[in-house]
């Protein structure tokens, strides 16, 4: 096998002084995370960069599939590894440029920490540089601004080569700006709302309403496995579950039809105040996209803000929807998400919501009935799952296939 | 008892069986239930679905599991046909298909639709120029099978392809029943249609696909509650497309081995009956599949043979196991000529997975000991 390692290069975080330390620590336990299902990771860091060792091929293969989505990295390269003499470091060099079958320019970059190898760094430069352009026709030296910088380093253990520089997710490491609370439905926009805030270092716990029997397992099971697909922007995600089937139906038949969706979500804010306060949360996250459901227009979400003063972040607040869909799809939730399956949402929606109620009028239909004792029933009685998971899901299917 | 029979069907293979009764037993659920049962049987259907689909290059909503390769094939025709109304009305197939393609062909003639029947030469080969002078704008099907049943050749398909592809805009068919896992075949290959049988791969009689390019149109032909995206109405037998999914993969697993083992086999089968001189007359081609092959015993009815061979414990058929029980001579040895003497004496040899090396040295001892009985003139 050809390469050894992945060189990692830190995103924005290079430049935040004295905070950096936690910050690469952070970068690391995030890449650490969402391997899990893989064996433990040999991670090495230092001051600018960070590498990730790697035994067999097929776990190469993960890791570059799976790294440029992890948040805080720039970029990352794959380095191959030889032994300390020329012909070993030219072979190397040779297999790794002719993966390149397109006119390249090139320039050998050395850097040579083990000052017992024999030869210079200017020597070593010229040696490999003049090999390679023996050797390949389509290659032209730059060493203004090379196309292919070819970085031999020569350490105490082995000579490390790594040639092109694969563009990371950039953002902060998930987790360097604190933690919020997802309210998380199992639609299109609230993965999405995660991706955002996680991509600005957010890290998150979720929190799920869940109503059976109106609800089914398996749109339980679809908030799993979004809250799964989250994870692999670099960070573990507890996942809250709240039995809501009780509130719902007290809502429905305590407050008049065209309020109660807003009374719902003004419940469904208020218990996730509480879940957010007992796990150390700052803020709540939310899908909501102005306008685009009767829940969504600025008198909804004024009333329904009304509950709480904590802040709740809204990073979808100015998308449309097909700008929303566009990066579900990109970051692979999409498909899950329209799995038809029906959430406590759509199911106790009323034919005709008002899209303007008035905080008062909603305050007044709410006081007639005892919400608090359910609210903190529901809150105590939540079920809490953690992502990712660490055996990944047995297949009981395979031995039939 | 040596069976060699297996382009007729073959016995299910052990791992296959225990497959299909696990999920009879395990995973009963209709696949369309909205029940955990369901939501399970359709899971496990989905990922047989998309194993089917790797081994074809289709996409897995574009794999339909049907009830075997003669529905596949009729389905392929009035499917194609009833979706391509506005294109044109001319078919083109072969004179030497099975006559689930030749009969689903005379009914859409009856219907309006005109059908031109390809030629063969000796070897069962159609002629590319002859498709290229048929091939017509308002061509809207071309059907051509990969591997003849009857006596093995091989079309060229990709050829074949290229020229339908090039030539207009009609859906190409190919009926992969007896080449699947023998022959390399997929949707890459150039057809837009392949149609599998399960049982002649070592899966469940009952079970088959139609496998189809993301573009082809085509209509349902059997309508209801919707399965199979709208393409197969009818519950999914799921325990059968699992056992196919299954056989299917071993099938292409195991392709090179067996091609190897077969070919060598068939040549071994050809020098033997090449040594008896003009008694046995071989039909099938030396560069044809390599589990099939057949010859022509010169005065014999094809019957008799049978009958005798049967006797010693071995099974093979006439050329093949739908014509073997009508009287007249087979459509496709009257395409490809065989000579008068030979013509009424056909019989097949067909291998399968379940075959042996002893199986094919004990075939020769017992055909020349029943050539001995049945002719008293033979000698050797």
């Amino acid at each position: 096998m050809m390469y050894k390692e992945i060189l990692i290069r830190y995103g924005e975080l290079s430049t935040k002084g004295k905070n950096k330390k936690d910050f690469i620590a952070r970068l690391r336990d995030n890449i650490r995370y969402s391997f899990t299902d893989l064996a433990p990771l040999k991670i090495r860091t230092e001051r600018d960069r960070m590498f990730i060792e790697t035994e067999t091929e097929e776990r190469m293969e993960q890791l570059m599939t799976r790294i440029p989505k992890i948040f805080g990295i720039q970029s990352f390269s794959a380095v191959a590894s030889a032994e300390k003499n020329m012909d070993a470091i030219k072979e190397v060099a040779h297999k790794i440029m002719e993966q390149y079958k397109e006119p390249i320019t090139f320039k050998v970059e050395v850097k040579r920490t083990d000052k017992s190898f024999p030869l210079e760094t200017h020597d070593i430069q010229r040696d490999v540089g003049g090999y390679l352009l023996t050797h390949f026709d389509h290659l032209t030296v730059d060493v203004k601004k090379p196309e292919l910088p070819l970085r031999i380093e020569i350490r105490d253990d082995a000579a490390y080569l790594m040639a092109g520089v694969i563009k990371g997710a950039g953002g902060m490491p998930v987790g360097s700006n604190g933690k919020s609370l997802l309210m998380l439905s199992g639609g299109i926009d609230s993965p999405v709302a995660a991706y955002l805030m996680m991509k600005r270092g957010v890290r998150l716990e979720a929190i799920h309403f869940f109503s059976p029997p109106y609800t089914s397992e398996n749109s339980l099971q679809k908030v799993k496995d979004l809250t799964n697909l989250c994870t692999q922007f670099g960070a573990r995600i507890r996942l809250h579950v709240i039995p809501f089937t009780e509130i719902q139906t007290l809502i429905k038949d305590s407050v008049p039809a065209n309020v109660s969706m807003t009374t719902t979500r003004r419940m469904m804010m208020k218990i996730a105040d509480q879940v957010r306060e007992e796990v150390g949360a700052l803020g709540i996250v939310t899908g909501e996209s102005l306008g685009q459901v009767a829940s969504q227009t600025l008198e909804s979400l004024t009333a329904i803000n009304d509950v709480t003063t904590t802040p709740v972040l809204r990073p979808l607040l100015s998308y449309d929807k097909l700008e929303i869909i566009d990066i579900a799809e990109q970051i692979g939730t999409y498909e899950t998400s329209i799995l038809p399956y029906e959430d406590c949402c759509t199911i106790f929606t009323p034919s005709n919501p008002k899209t303007k109620p008035k905080l008062e009028k909603v305050e007044y239909y709410e006081s007639f009935t005892e919400f608090d004792e359910l609210i903190a029933k529901a809150v105590r009685n939540r079920e809490t799952y953690s992502y990712p998971q660490k055996q990944p899901k047995a297949d009981k299917f395979a031995d039939l296939l | 008892m040596i069976y060699l029979d297996n382009s007729a069907t073959t016995k299910v293979h052990d791992d296959v069986l225990a497959s299909f009764i696990q999920v009879n037993n395990q995973y009963y659920g209709n696949a369309a239930s909205i029940h955990a049962m369901g939501v399970e049987s359709n899971d496990l259907l989905t990922r047989a679905r998309m194993q089917v689909a790797q081994l074809v290059y289709a996409e897995p909503e574009n794999v339909i599991f049907t009830s075997g390769g003669t529905e596949s094939n009729n389905f392929a025709f009035y499917g194609v046909a009833a979706a391509s109304k506005h294109k044109g009305r001319h078919i083109i197939t072969t004179a030497v298909e099975h006559p689930c393609v030749l009969e689903a062909a005379k009914r859409l003639q009856q219907q309006g639709y005109e059908v031109d029947y390809l030629s063969v030469n000796a070897q069962g080969v159609i002629s590319l120029e002859e498709l290229r002078d048929k091939i017509r704008k308002d061509t809207v099907l071309v059907s051509i099978m990969h591997v003849n049943n009857e006596m093995g050749a091989i079309m060229p398909i990709q050829q074949a392809a290229a020229i339908i592809h090039d030539n207009s805009r009609a859906v190409f068919h190919v009926d992969a029943i007896q080449s699947f896992g023998k022959l390399p075949i997929t949707l890459a290959d150039g057809p837009d249609i392949i149609t599998i049988s399960g049982h002649k791969i070592h899966a469940l009689k009952g079970s088959g696909v139609l496998a189809m390019k993301k573009h082809v149109q085509i209509e349902p032909f059997i309508v209801g509650g919707g399965q199979e995206f709208g393409m197969r109405s009818g519950t999914v037998a799921v325990p059968q497309a699992v056992a196919f999914a299954k056989a299917a993969r071993m099938a292409v697993e195991q392709m090179p081995a067996h091609a190897k083992t077969y070919s060598a086999w068939k040549q071994q089968l050809f020098q033997y009956f090449e040594s008896l001189g003009d008694a046995v007359n071989v039909i099938s081609p030396a560069d044809g599949a390599p589990h099939i092959v057949s010859v022509g015993v010169q005065g014999l009815k094809g019957e008799i043979l049978i009958n005798a061979l049967q006797k010693e414990g071995i099974i093979v058929s006439t050329s093949s196991a739908c014509s073997s029980r009508q009287t007249k001579t087979s459509h496709v040895m009257e395409a490809i000529k065989v000579p008068q003497q030979y013509k009424d004496g056909v019989i097949r040899i067909s291998f399968g997975a379940n075959n042996t090396e002893a199986d094919i040295q004990k075939f020769k001892q017992v055909f020349t000991h029943v050539m001995h009985q049945l002719k008293g003139e033979f000698v050797r």
